[in-house]
């Protein structure tokens, strides 16, 4: 058996080896000509469009996150957080919830005569951007002088303040007898995104829902591509692997730290303002933190750190949850005379799924180079430097108390 | 009145008159954890294009020493100067950028990073493409990355690096090629002063010879200033101009190898006392 993989490995570099040097491109191309078309063979209304759309926006959340977890090595356990607000500035910025305002910014002619805040998508995806990057530089704050576990809660505990805030800002005054947010009635009657020249989007035809989401996962796939390359990429990755050497090589620790976690809450915040739009309504309920957890699940099921793991896994799990499980296995344990449906044991199936993969593939899916080699070839430097390095041999870096430690 | 003259003058003997005036200075600092003293009131200064070396037995505060002086670690007491700015409360990655890079004891390459990577970080100082820079690639950006690739891989021929191994993760490299990989690192810097940790560590004498003859070789090519710690007494009297030798957090002895290794506390130090 590992006889015949070896061979097949084989093969593989082999065949490598004579494709032509625009071959990636090549297939770069292939796959979003694919992606462009893909809308066409299936009804524009289809459970399995609808499955796609959210598969597609989980990608870009778990691409997000992939930066702060997977390049930069923070791992972030509260993501939902730039969900939230990513959907609440589309909230906030494209329908009627602030209904003592009349601002209009290219929209449709129906919602240019509404109460209201009424932007045109596009404003709102940057304006969402642009806020949970600034959310995302606030949280990144009080982890700087953190590690590890540290980073986890304090992240966790981000994410959970936002959730309540959701919940709550229904009694947060802003003025002129509006509130925040909704609570868990929701901001309801959003604006569906509008383009002059091709309208406003319908929920009967999910086409142009998906090739906005299919542009937006462009976007984000190219950001994350260049940033791996990069001078800034580059520095995450030190970061991650030795901070102390990555400081002492000039390395800004607190500038390239934020940097990961901003750009990172900037593609969750599109991703949420496109889900507001989607769900049409922006509701505290959505926001828990078993979310966090399944995202940061699609980094990982897809390869902590590699680009296209995240964008696997954020495809594959959206799959699941979204087409796989409520519209082709839900009633399969009745099937076995079990009375129950797949959907309500849709986290155990998660679960299951987690474990199985870090039995059988802890790497992931498509695991990035560096961490294959650490897993693989067992050899881990930051292992080796635990071993020999003194303790505490830093303390711009630890807090006073833990030098000795 | 004192205060009204400035800092106190550097305590122990006078520069030698032939030394060219000092680079980087520690004036007695003092580095405490909990109750201990790791580093206490010690004073060295660096001439300029010279090689000092920071000898003591383990545990002598060599590497706390180092640590004030690139800044991962805040001085209890004193300050360090470099060239006539004061550095005592500077971050590590904003002293690089003045000019000080660093090898570690136990070296602290990024092990997932290839050997040409590891080294271009050592440039990320002296590079300039921020967020948008590095998305958008501008052909500045461009030619800032190739140039920054090119001058690694020429520092890493310069340390004597196979090109077989150059584009291998740093994890993957033999013990001296790691050595090697972490002193181009630090030479990315584009440092003035460079401060080496053990750099000898696990070599065998003719490596050591080797690199000893290749430190010399550095001062006089790229114009640098050494302080380098070090166990091995022949690498130590063959390359340095000046010795420093602390033993429990304190400079017990200074001067020219010649005269340093016949004091007889330095004798004491490393041997122990003769009853």
């Amino acid at each position: 058996m590992s006889a015949f993989l070896e061979r097949l490995r084989e093969w593989q570099a082999a065949a490598v080896e004579r494709l032509p040097p625009w071959w990636n491109r090549a297939l770069a191309g292939a796959l979003i000509v694919v992606g462009i078309v893909l809308p066409f063979f299936f009804p524009a209304d289809s459970g399995f469009m609808n499955g796609t759309i959210i598969a597609v926006a989980y990608a870009v959340m778990s691409l997000g996150l992939n930066i702060v977890v997977g390049f930069a090595g923070l791992l972030d356990l509260g993501y939902v957080a730039f969900f939230a607000l990513g959907a609440y500035s589309l909230g906030w910025l494209g329908s009627g919830f602030f209904f003592k305002l009349h601002i209009h910014v290219l929209v449709s002619p129906v919602a240019g005569t509404l109460q209201g805040v009424h932007l045109n998508f596009v404003l709102i995806l940057i304006a969402a951007a642009l806020i949970c990057a600034a959310a995302g530089t606030v949280i990144g704050l009080p982890t700087l002088r953190l590690r590890g576990d540290y980073i986890a809660i304090v992240t966790l505990a981000f994410g959970e303040i936002i959730a309540t805030l959701a919940v709550n800002g229904q009694s947060i005054p802003v003025g002129g007898g509006m509130t925040l947010t909704a609570g868990n009635l929701g901001i309801s009657a959003v604006d569906a995104p509008y383009f002059p020249g091709i309208g406003s989007f319908s929920l009967l035809n999910l086409r142009p829902w998906y090739w906005l989401i299919f542009g937006i996962l462009l976007l984000v796939l190219f950001v994350n591509l260049r940033l791996r390359d990069s001078r800034l990429g580059r520095a995450w990755v030190a970061l991650r692997e030795d901070e102390v050497a990555a400081v002492s090589m000039g390395i800004p620790l607190v500038k390239t730290k934020l940097l990961a976690y901003s750009v990172g809450a900037a593609f969750g915040g599109m991703a949420g303002a496109f889900f507001g739009t989607y769900y049409t309504e922006v509701n505290a309920s959505q926001f828990a933190f078993g979310f966090s957890i399944f995202i940061l699940a699609m980094v990982i099921i897809g390869g902590i750190g590699s680009i296209w793991g995240a964008l696997v896994g954020g495809l594959v799990l959206g799959y699941i949850n979204n087409y796989l499980i409520p519209d082709v296995l839900n009633d399969l344990p009745s099937h076995f005379g079990l009375h129950f449906q797949l959907t309500q044991v849709e986290f155990g199936i998660f679960g299951l799924l987690l474990v199985i993969m870090m039995l059988l593939r802890p790497q992931g899916l498509v695991p990035e180079r560096r961490r294959k080699l650490e897993l693989t070839a067992k050899i881990t430097a930051e292992d080796a430097q635990l071993a020999e390095a003194p303790t505490g041999e830093v303390t711009v870096i630890l807090p006073p108390g833990e030098e000795q430690a | 009145m004192s205060a009204a003259e400035g800092p106190v003058p550097p305590a122990g003997p006078a520069p030698s008159a032939l030394l060219a005036p000092a680079v980087l200075r520690a004036e007695r600092v003092t580095k405490e954890f909990g109750g201990l003293r790791a580093v206490d009131d010690v004073s060295v200064d660096l001439p300029e294009h010279s090689i000092v070396s920071l000898i003591g037995p383990n545990g002598a505060g060599k590497t706390t020493l180092f640590n004030m002086l690139t800044g991962l670690y805040r001085p209890t007491q004193g300050r360090i100067v470099l060239g006539d700015r004061d550095i005592t409360r500077s971050r590590p990655d904003v002293i690089t950028g003045y000019g000080v890079a660093r090898t570690f004891q136990n070296i602290r390459l990024f092990g997932g990073m290839t050997a040409v990577e590891n080294v271009m970080i050592g440039h990320h100082a002296r590079m300039r493409a921020g967020l948008f820079g590095s998305i958008f690639r501008p052909p500045r950006v461009r030619r800032e990355e190739r140039a920054t690739r090119e001058r690694a891989r020429e520092l890493l021929a310069y340390v004597g690096l196979s090109r077989t191994v150059f584009d291998r993760l740093a994890a993957q490299l033999s013990y001296g090629d790691q050595r090697r990989v972490e002193l181009a690192r630090a030479l990315a810097a584009e440092p003035s002063v460079l401060l080496l940790d053990e750099p000898t560590a696990g070599m065998n004498p003719r490596e050591s010879a080797e690199l000893t003859a290749f430190m010399r070789r550095l001062r006089d090519e790229k114009q640098l200033t050494i302080l380098l710690i070090e166990h091995d007494m022949k690498v130590v009297m063959g390359v340095s101009e000046r010795v420093t030798v602390l033993d429990h957090g304190r400079k017990i002895a200074e001067g020219e190898p010649a005269v340093v290794r016949t004091d007889p506390r330095v004798i004491e130090a490393y041997l122990g006392k003769q009853d």
